[in-house]
Parts: structure tokens; C-alpha cells; sequence
């Protein structure tokens, strides 16, 4: 979305935006670099313990339920299948703001709502994992587990796996509270009548960035 | 849809006129709860985030007032200690030890967070950045109010832990697992220490508040002609602050949420076979790391300190500019310097823990990114001197604490080169060498960065001048007086002598040290009662000093001295002024001073 440049004006010589963005947009991706900070520390933390334990469960014995599938082996299909939800409701996201550059607002709302309804049963997914792993007696503190070669496991692992999905479940649970609001915004055409959606990308941003934190916490918890 | 309406969607972002319809001067009626309260004006802001600091700064040095009192008379009794503290605290006039061990811990949290960063980054940044960048106000003054008022909401909590019946965190500013971390371990890990976390955790929302709008206000909203280059050091102090607090809290925020679950959720994040002697008691956690955290904690803890350093030598750089009549030599290395410095901030951390058991290969490391710091360091002293060499100085109070500031960093550098040594270190680590040098390089030159700010922009806050009395006698009693307090210190250290120890009556190596202790402890108590002078002379002078008549009382290039004396909110009344030349044109082409809105004459290039 480059501006046409008027001649002999420099971007950074005072009077506008260097980047050619409002300060809206440009706190909201110094927000997320700190997130990204947040995530950071959390995740080499638990690099930091898992490589100083001399063993660890494997995920793919831990992770291999799935609803209403009984005590059938799928290892990470589940999981595979949030994930799959999250990336689509980047999708719609991506969509909804396009949509917002195009002024339609029958579109955005559409868009929207399925990106709220991706949130919600990303969250849903959650919360069974998380009570069947629950049921199996797994929590902060309490860890039924073994290591993948059979010896006892620390706590560590329940430990970081509800602290860290829990506090990107949070990050999602906000980001649908954001969309939500940005849905009634939409509806109640306060975008149409200021003539852009800024608001939505910048929504999309921070939707994009949880879609993002996810595939490390993915990586991080279940395939390593 | 275009870029130009995306642009001016918003119009805080260019459209300084239609902002000054919605926050203009003359249109609306302000009440006092949206003038002194629940103010979206960042001038009113800047003053809320001083005087919460000023209330911060005489808590916290009567904090260190009592705790020196143990230190110098460790067996004289002081009846009236125990009519004010109650006998839990004080019994039969001696400080107890876990009141002794929340002093020195809430002595360091209030100072370095509540005080040299929310006060001193709070205020300035608040004030300076939309005056000197030549904007109405904050990109979101909205947000501005709201991380004061986090600030605020984390300084009551902070406060409140005073009060709880087991006493307030007491384990070190630093909060050390897992003495933090465990309930049993002492009275100050108990509800004390999840008040300082919850407060932390709002400070460090009020941080990222408050971060944000001055990095998007500083990119985002300078007047037509302001490049980044010519911007005042101040401002470019500044922004490097915010970037270091945007980037390092949130580590802190991480590690503070773990230590919660630590503490009340059966985790063992930083614990690690642990046998607890008051119960007797041998805990069931195991796996965690208590080196962790305080990696977490000093991936933060660094950065603090330049978090604190860096507004004071941006004030200084302008102070010192101003007041030299000289342009600040260097401009240019002085700001790669402090981007150095800035990046350099994120390399050294683990400088703090040398002695924790880290690889003597990867503590090498650290020594040499540490040492690198001297560099840039080094630039920023040489371009102060040689700013002040030869000028045409003017002793105005400011201008005193800013050549104070100078003389501090410089003391306190060099004993950083000895700090930095991980081999020093192992004799060092942990003693009042330790103190003097952090209170030198970090404390008294924020102090004295922040009082040079005070003196010379209170003008432009209130209206009115500081008696200059008063700022003489503070300034040298203060400058004196902090060089009495900590260089003794570097001895002290040196013998060996431990910090954090209630008494060293005990110890026959240290007895050669009573006298020494006892004479710390006086001059603390007399530079104690000259800030109370201080604080007098500020509110006296809100109301009766001095007023002030020109525009431009010390003729200075900046924007913020071509507003009103008493600019309204929106600062100038109709157009803003545009610029047309860089900060520091002093002593040019025969004339004391151009401002930065004069445009460029016939025989001058573009600066």
C-alpha cells in the first residue's frame, strides 16, 4: 500500500507517518513484538528445564485421544485438528480484512463471523484437551506421565503444558472478545461511516500474531 | 479506499488542525476531575507521574534512613523506633531483622522502579516528547492516562503491602528463588511477596502503556521538518528508552507469572530438592531451575538500568547544551552511542550472576560484551566534556546537577570495569563495593539526571522558577554528601564486607569499619533532610516562586520554549511551528541562540 510520494518530500523529515501508517497500527506491532518477548520467555524456559531433565514423556502417548473415539491410539490427530481450526480462522481473517479494503461491509461481517466461530471452537477444543487430560489426572503440580523410557517423569511437563497452552488460550479467548467487539462495530456500521477498517486489520494483526505464537507453541509441546 | 483517508482516518496522525478542534484551548469546559484527575493532557500527566514519584523517593530514602540507622549504631537503642513501628518491627528500639530485610528490599524496589523509572521516565517523557517534537499531545492520550493510572494502581498495591500483618517482600529487590518462591522460607514470601508481584504486574502494563505512546508519538507525530536528526538528545534518550522497556518487561511479566504458579499452584518451575528448616519439612518439588530465574529476571534487570540512565543523559545532554551556550558536540555519536548501548543492554545479563555455577566460557562472553559497554560510555562522557570545554557556562541550578551527573557517571563507570571482570567478581560479588558502584553509576546520576530535568524545565511545568537558594544549597549538599555515602564503601567492599547483613558487630575483620558506618549514616540522614528542603522548595514554588515573564526564559532552540508560558491543552495556540534547523544552534554565526523554527537564512545549508 504504497503512497505516491508528493516530489521533494522525505518520509521521515517530520509532518507524517515515516511509515505511512497511523499510530494505531504501529503501536499495535510494537504490542506484539513485547508479546512476542512474553511467548519468548516462557518458551526458552521450557527449552531451558526439558534439556537440563534427562528424559521427558512422549508426546505422541500423551496426546492420542479424541473425542467420542474411546481408547482408540491417534496420536496428535486432535491436535492436528485445533490446529487446522486456527489456521482457518487466519484465513477468514485475512479475508475479512480484504474485504474491509474493498468497503464491504456485508463481507467483513461475514468474514468475522466465521472468524469468531474458528476462536470459539479453538477454545473448545481446548478446554476438552484439557479436561480429558484433567480426567487422566494431569495439572500444575501433578504429572501421571511417564518419561518415554519408562522412568518417573518431574512435573514439569504438565506444569509448563497448561501454563503456556493456557496462557495462549488466553491470548485467543482475548483476541475473540476483540473480534467480537469488532463484529458489533461493524454491524452497527461505525467503520462504513468513517470510510475504512482500519480497526479490523488491526484486529487481524494481533489475530494473525496468536495464529503465529501457536505454531511455536505446537512445535514446542507436541512435536519435539 | 486511499491511503490519504487511511491516513488522516485518525487525525491525531497528521491533521494537527482538526485535533485542536477536539482537544483545542478554547473549546472545552474542563471540571477539576478531568483537569487534575483523570487529566488526557500530557503535561498534567507528567506532573501526576512526578509527584507519585516525589511521595515514591521520600518513602524510599526514609526507608534507607532507618535501615543505615541499624547499620551505623547497631547497638544503640531508639525507644521512639518502637513508639512509631510498633514492637513487631522495632522491639525495645532495635530494628528487627525481617524489618531490616523489607527495609533493603522495598528501599530497592521503590527506587529503581517506582522512582528512577515511573518518575523519572513518567515525567519527562510525558512532558518533553509531544513539546519537543511539536505535537498536541500523546498518539493516544487515552492510553497515556491509562498507564498512569496502572502506575498509580501499582504504587497502592506496592503500599498496601507495608501493611500486611507478615510484612512486605523482603527477600531483595531482585526477589531470589526460591526464598520467594516458598510461603515457609519467611514472613516476607508470604502475602508481601504476591502484592509485589501483582504490583509488578501492573507496573509493567503501565510500562507497555506508556512505552508504545512515546515510541509512536516519537515516530509518528513530529512537526513538518523535524527529521529524526533533529530532534533534541532528549527525545532520541527517550525513545531508546521505551524500546529497552517495551522488549524487557515482558520477560520479567514471564517470569513473575511462573513464580506464581510456584508459589500457589504446586508447580516446580524454579524448585528443586528443597528442605525447609523452620518445618522441618522436606518438599516434594523437583526438575526446576532456580538459575532460571534469575535469567528471567536479569533479561529485565539489565535493561532497567539503562531504562533509568538513559532518559538521565538525554536531560543532561540538553541541559548541558543549553546552559554551555555550545551546540552538544558529538550529536551524532551521541545518539549511535546510545543505540549501542541500547543494543548492548540485551548481551549482558548474566554479568549478575557470574558466581551462580555459569560456564566460565560462556561468563567470558559476558565479560567482553560487558566491557564493550565502556565504549559508547566513554563517547557520551568525552562529548560532555568537550561540550562544557570552553563555553560560556551559566551555573544555573539545572545546569549544576547535570555536571553532577556527569561527575557520577564517571566514578560509577570505573568501578563497573572492575564489576565486569568475572574473575574480580568472584571477590567482589556481593559486597558494598557492589552498593557504591550501582548507587554511584545508577542511583545518585539518575537522581541527579532527574533534579538537572526538574530545575530546568519546572519553568515550563508551572510557570514559575525554583528559588535558587534552595537549589544551590540541595544541589551541594547532595552532590557532597553522596560522594561521602558511597565512596567509603569501595573499601568496605574491597575488605570483603557482605552487603544485606543486619550487623557486623560480630566480626572482628569489619570493627575497623564502625566508625566509618556510623559516619555513612550521618551524612545519609543530613542528604535525607536536605530533599526534604527540596520537596519544600517544589510545592513552595508551584504557588509563590518566582514567575516567569518571557517565553523563552533560558534561551533556548527547542519547540517546547516557543509554546505559551502556561500553554493550554494542545500547547500552541493555532498552527504548530514548523522546523527548519537542528536543536543545538548555539553560538552561531555571531548570535547566542537560533530557534529551531527560524527558517534557514541565504548563507546557511540545510543542518
Amino acid at each position: 500500500m504504497a503512497q505516491v510520494i508528493p516530489s521533494g518530500q522525505k518520509w521521515w523529515s517530520g509532518g507524517k507517518s515515516p511509515y505511512n501508517v497511523e499510530y494505531g497500527k504501529l503501536m499495535m506491532w510494537f504490542f506484539l513484538m513485547s508479546d512476542a518477548f512474553t511467548f519468548g520467555a516462557f518458551l526458552i524456559s521450557y527449552g531451558h528445564i526439558r534439556f537440563s531433565s534427562n528424559a521427558w514423556p512422549n508426546p505422541n502417548e500423551v496426546f492420542k485421544a479424541f473425542p467420542l473415539m474411546g481408547e482408540m491410539n491417534l496420536p496428535l490427530v486432535f491436535v492436528s485438528l485445533m490446529t487446522f481450526i486456527l489456521i482457518m480462522s487466519s484465513v477468514t481473517m485475512v479475508l475479512a480484512v480484504a474485504s474491509g479494503h474493498n468497503g464491504d461491509q456485508k463481507a467483513v461481517t461475514k468474514w468475522m463471523i466465521l472468524t469468531i466461530i474458528g476462536g470459539l471452537a479453538f477454545l473448545s477444543c481446548q478446554a476438552w484437551e484439557w479436561t480429558h487430560l484433567h480426567g487422566e489426572h494431569a495439572w500444575w503440580g501433578r504429572n501421571p506421565f511417564l518419561n518415554a523410557d519408562g522412568t518417573q517423569s518431574s512435573t514439569n511437563f504438565t506444569n509448563f503444558f497448561f501454563t503456556i497452552t493456557g496462557f495462549h488460550g488466553f491470548h485467543v479467548f482475548s483476541g475473540v472478545i476483540i473480534n467480537i467487539i469488532m463484529l458489533i462495530k461493524n454491524l452497527r456500521g461505525d467503520f462504513a461511516r468513517r470510510g475504512h477498517y482500519l480497526m479490523i486489520e488491526k484486529a487481524g494483526l494481533y489475530w494473525h500474531f496468536v495464529d503465529l505464537v501457536w505454531v511455536f507453541v505446537f512445535t514446542c509441546f507436541y512435536l519435539l | 479506499m486511499s491511503n490519504e483517508a487511511t491516513l488522516h482516518g485518525h487525525p491525531e496522525v497528521t491533521t494537527h488542525d482538526v485535533h485542536l478542534d477536539e482537544h483545542g484551548v478554547h473549546h472545552h469546559k474542563e471540571t477539576f476531575i478531568t483537569k487534575y484527575v483523570f487529566s488526557q493532557d500530557h503535561k498534567m500527566i507528567a506532573k501526576q507521574f512526578l509527584i507519585t514519584g516525589m511521595v515514591w523517593a521520600i518513602l524510599g530514602a526514609l526507608m534507607s534512613v532507618l535501615f543505615r540507622l541499624q547499620l551505623g549504631y547497631p547497638d544503640t537503642t531508639f525507644p521512639w523506633l518502637e513508639d512509631i513501628l510498633g514492637s513487631k518491627w522495632a522491639k525495645g528500639g532495635h530494628i528487627q531483622p525481617e524489618f531490616y530485610y523489607a527495609l533493603v528490599t522495598m528501599h530497592g524496589t521503590v527506587l529503581v522502579f517506582f522512582v528512577l523509572t515511573g518518575g523519572l521516565s513518567g515525567t519527562f517523557a510525558n512532558f518533553l516528547i509531544p513539546l519537543q517534537v511539536g505535537a498536541r499531545d500523546m498518539a493516544s492520550p487515552f492510553l497515556n492516562m491509562l498507564s498512569y493510572w496502572f502506575f498509580f494502581t501499582a504504587s497502592i498495591v506496592m503500599l498496601s503491602s507495608l501493611f500486611v500483618e507478615s510484612g512486605p517482600a523482603s527477600g531483595g529487590w531482585t526477589t531470589y528463588v526460591p526464598l520467594s518462591a516458598l510461603a515457609d522460607a519467611s514472613d516476607g514470601s508470604r502475602a508481601g511477596m504476591d502484592l509485589w508481584i501483582s504490583s509488578m504486574a501492573l507496573f509493567v502494563v503501565s510500562s507497555l502503556l506508556g512505552g508504545l505512546n512515546y515510541i509512536s508519538t516519537i515516530l509518528n507525530l513530529r512537526t513538518k521538518g523535524m527529521s529524526m536528526t533533529r530532534l533534541p538528545l532528549t527525545i532520541w534518550a527517550i525513545l531508546f528508552t521505551a524500546i529497552l522497556g517495551v522488549l524487557s518487561f515482558p520477560v520479567l511479566l514471564s517470569g513473575l507469572i511462573l513464580l506464581l504458579f510456584d508459589r500457589h499452584a504446586g508447580t516446580s518451575f524454579y524448585l528443586d530438592k528443597i528442605f525447609i528448616a523452620s518445618t522441618q519439612q522436606a518438599l516434594p518439588n523437583e526438575g526446576g531451575s532456580a538459575i532460571l530465574y534469575q535469567h528471567l529476571f536479569w533479561f529485565l534487570g539489565h535493561p532497567e538500568v539503562y531504562i533509568i540512565i538513559l532518559p538521565a543523559m538525554g536531560l543532561v545532554s540538553e541541559v548541558m547544551a543549553v546552559n554551555s551556550r555550545k551546540p552538544i558536540f558529538g550529536y551524532m555519536a551521541m545518539v549511535g552511542s546510545l543505540f549501542a548501548i541500547c543494543v548492548l543492554a540485551f548481551l549482558v545479563w548474566a554479568h549478575h550472576m557470574f558466581v551462580t555455577g555459569l560456564n566460565p566460557l560462556l561468563g567470558s562472553v559476558f565479560v567482553l560484551l560487558t566491557l564493550l559497554i565502556a565504549i559508547p560510555s566513554a563517547i557520551k562522557v568525552f562529548n560532555w566534556l568537550t561540550t562544557l570545554w570552553r563555553g560560556n557556562l551559566r551555573f544555573t541550578p539545572g545546569m549544576l546537577f547535570a555536571i553532577g551527573f556527569v561527575s557520577m557517571f564517571i566514578s560509577g563507570g570505573l568501578t563497573g570495569i572492575f564489576l565486569g571482570n568475572s574473575t574480580l567478581d568472584i571477590q567482589l560479588h556481593d559486597t558494598y563495593f557492589v552498593i557504591a558502584h550501582f548507587h554511584i553509576v545508577m542511583g545518585v546520576s539518575g537522581m541527579l539526571g532527574m533534579f538537572a530535568g526538574i530545575y530546568h524545565w519546572f519553568p515550563k511545568m508551572y510557570g514559575r522558577y525554583l528559588n535558587n537558594t534552595m537549589a544551590y544549597i540541595h544541589f551541594w549538599v547532595t552532590f557532597v554528601g553522596a560522594y561521602l555515602i558511597f565512596w567509603p564503601m569501595h573499601y568496605e567492599g574491597l575488605a570483603g564486607m557482605p552487603r544485606r547483613y543486619l550487623t557486623y558487630s560480630n566480626w572482628i575483620s569489619f570493627n575497623q569499619f564502625a566508625d566509618l558506618n556510623k559516619f555513612i549514616s550521618t551524612v545519609a540522614m543530613v542528604v535525607f533532610a536536605v530533599q526534604l528542603l527540596f520537596v519544600f522548595n517544589f510545592f513552595y514554588s508551584i504557588f509563590k516562586g518566582r514567575r516567569v515573564v518571557s517565553q523563552n526564559p533560558w534561551g533556548s532552540t527547542t519547540l517546547e520554549w516557543t509554546a505559551p508560558i502556561r500553554p493550554g491543552h494542545g500547547n500552541w495556540p493555532g498552527e504548530i511551528p514548523e522546523v527548519h534547523r537542528w536543536a543545538y544552534d548555539y553560538a552561531k554565526d555571531g548570535r547566542e541562540f537560533i530557534p529551531q523554527t527560524e527558517p534557514l537564512g541565504s548563507n546557511e545549508s540545510a543542518h
